[in-house]
């Protein structure tokens, strides 16, 4: 191993300038892929971790009651007897609106181990009226504490206190696309409007999920209130459940709608087009970078081949002098490891300076979530990724030279070279 | 492998190196196809120098490679070490061109990229039996043996066309092999040169009790071996000269 590997150094050298041209296309092909890798990973974190603050790992709502049906078989035909059977059916699920009896269910679903907060909301469409704008809005009643558990809702509050909304009645807090809307500021008082009814509040605080579907009509109020004034005494809209591991919600979603016959929805699936959006961004910026390594990876296969036809005859004096043809092979495929090594090391270097100088650059998004830099995600998966991609690029383009170099007869090269 | 003397079929002694029987060799495709070799028999005792003559085309290089293993008859026997080895696994002979067989050809075939040092060592690194030291020790010997240990650590490229060619001769008798074959091997060297060539490779060889084969076109370097075969059309003709 070591002769074959120093004899792939040699005739690697001899090419340098050729290889040279791989090692820099695969580094800057893998520096790519560690860098698309980490800003479309990065934004797709920031989302998850914004629609969690906000909304969540899993949302309770609306009890399933499952309709069975029996299907008895037709009697016999001429009083013989046969077979009596029944077939039951399940048909559609019937959906009731809402959480009922949600106590009970909070006791029930606290006792899963993987949850770590509940909070009850009700929730009800409402028109909010400052003194010189009128907007259609959604009530959010909640328990502070309990919501402050399940949500982000505290690190999310810009302007005033979240201890107003606590212990006044009378306070809401709305979000800052609303309350630029309707031009009001810290202290105002807004009318809010349910069934022909309308109670006065005081705007305790602004917050900003920077989801601006959130941040344009939620307002959040105590839950009790929000029971008058939405005239709902019992029950509640949902139940907003954190976990201690997010991703993991799938399946106690499916534990939860097992114990309490609700219908619970994980943020994987609340946000199943989203997060394909993401997806589809990340495997796009995969395929088009790898084109790079590809590209390198063609002229490694060229120059290795190149390698071939001129040491025809060294590889004949190798064999003869009892090197064995898996030597021959070993020494191709060993000079495009040493290209994918040297190619590694500075592509990952390359990767993680550019997601280092990325991650300050300046970017204004608003809408799903709001920053104002790129934001990157720093994971070894990125460089495995890449390291797998370079490795396979020029595991195929080293195969074949010297597959082929492996081959060679050398009686046939020596007959050939002494003519 | 270890291929301990034995005794080979037909009552050969152990002194032989190397036996072929009945070497059948065809090159080329189709209408192109030609007989080479017909049912060639041969053999080299340890010692000696045999040189095959003959003119081109009539089977020496085929006969010397398929003693070499580097190429396969299409019927017959090549004994070596007491074994068959004519259609032995591509492993076997690997093994055993490594052990025991050292070639010399026409043109050098240095690796360019290597020191003559380092090309000499090669053979021993694929053996494997020797210390990194021992085998740099060994091939210091040689180069010194013939005329170039003054040269050792120069790249095969700055070696003149002779030197290289004394380097090629110490590099087949690396491993200490008992048989060395060498084809033409002063068929691109000046008279100095080839005199020069064929003293070192005759008097290194007989000094370890090695068998020697060589093809040669020239009358003079034929003249000084201890036998000669002449060949023709695939067949060794006349009486072995000695």
């Amino acid at each position: 191993m070591q002769t074959t590997l120093s004899i792939a150094l040699r005739f690697l050298l001899a090419k340098r300038r050729a290889m040279l041209m791989s090692l820099t296309g695969i580094a800057f092909g893998v520096g790519f892929i560690v860098l698309t890798q980490a800003i479309t990973a990065g934004f797709q974190a920031f989302f998850i971790q914004t629609i969690l603050g906000a909304d969540g790992a899993i949302r309770v709502a609306d009890k399933n009651q499952l309709l069975a049906v029996s299907i008895e078989a037709e009697p016999a035909l001429n009083g013989k007897k046969g077979p009596s059977v029944s077939v039951k059916v399940e048909s559609d699920r019937k959906y009731i609106e809402g959480v009922v009896e949600p106590r009970l269910q909070i006791e029930a679903i606290r006792r899963i181990p993987e949850v770590s907060g509940i909070s009850e909301v009700v929730r009800g469409n409402v028109t909010i009226q400052s003194a010189t704008r009128e907007e259609s809005a959604q009530v959010f009643g909640i328990n502070v504490e309990n919501h402050l558990a399940v949500s982000d809702l505290g690190k999310q509050i810009v302007f005033g206190s979240v201890s107003d909304l606590r212990e006044s009645s009378a306070a809401v807090m709305l979000g800052t696309d609303l309350a630029k809307r309707l031009k009001i500021r810290l202290g105002d008082s807004v009318l809010i409007a349910y069934a022909g009814q309308s109670i006065r509040y005081r705007v305790a605080a602004f917050y900003e999920t920077g989801v601006r579907e959130i941040d344009r009509i939620r307002i959040y109020m105590q839950l009790e209130e929000s029971r008058i004034l939405l005239k709902r005494p019992f029950g509640a809209t949902f139940l907003q459940v954190s976990l201690r591991d997010p991703q993991r919600a799938p399946e106690v979603a499916k534990v939860i709608e097992i114990i309490t016959e609700h219908r619970a929805a994980s943020w994987q699936e609340r946000e199943k087009v989203w997060l394909s959006v993401f997806m589809f961004f990340r495997i796009l910026a995969a395929i088009t970078v790898s084109t790079i390594i590809v590209v390198s990876g063609l002229g490694m296969f060229n120059t290795l081949a190149m390698i071939v036809m001129e040491k025809t005859k060294e590889i004949a004096i190798l064999r003869s002098m009892g090197f064995t043809r898996n030597d021959i092979a070993s020494t191709f495929m060993l000079q495009g490891a040493l290209v994918l090594m040297a190619g590694l090391v500075l592509g990952f270097a390359l990767g993680a300076l550019c997601t280092l100088v990325t991650e300050n650059v300046p970017i204004t998004i608003r809408g799903i979530f709001t920053t104002d830099h790129v934001v990157v995600s720093w994971d070894l998966s990125h460089y495995v990724l890449g390291g797998i991609m370079a490795a396979i690029t020029v595991a195929i383009a080293s195969w074949f030279p010297a597959r082929r170099a492996a081959r060679m007869e050398p009686a046939e090269i020596i007959r050939g070279a002494s003519q | 492998m270890s291929t301990d003397q034995k005794i080979l079929p037909n009552g050969s002694s152990d002194n032989v190196a190397i036996r072929c029987q009945k070497l059948t060799r065809y090159l080329g495709e189709g209408e192109g196809r030609v007989h080479v070799l017909r049912e060639v028999t041969f053999e080299a005792t340890r010692g000696t120098v045999t040189a095959i003559v003959g003119p081109s085309g009539c089977g020496k290089s085929t006969l010397l490679y398929l003693l070499g293993l580097l190429d396969r008859p299409e019927g017959g026997e090549i004994w070596i070490g007491g074994r068959n080895l004519a259609q032995a696994d591509d492993a076997l002979r690997t093994a055993v061109r490594n052990e025991h067989i050292g070639f010399v050809f026409q043109f050098h075939f240095l690796l360019a990229e290597f020191t003559a040092l380092e090309n000499i060592m090669l053979p021993m690194k694929k053996l494997g039996r020797l210390t990194r030291s021992a085998m740099q020790e060994r091939a210091l010997k040689l180069l010194d043996a013939v005329g170039l240990g003054a040269k050792s650590h120069r790249l095969a490229t700055q070696l003149s066309g002779g030197e290289q060619q004394r380097v090629a001769i110490a590099r087949a008798l690396a491993n200490q092999p008992s048989i060395i074959l060498a084809d033409e091997p002063t068929g691109n060297l000046d008279v100095k040169n080839s005199a020069i060539v064929f003293d070192l490779l005759t008097r290194l060889a007989k000094e370890n009790g090695q068998a020697i084969v060589l093809v040669t076109h020239n009358p003079e370097i034929a003249n000084k071996c201890d036998s000669v075969r002449p060949m023709r059309d695939g067949v060794f003709v006349g009486k072995e000269i000695s």
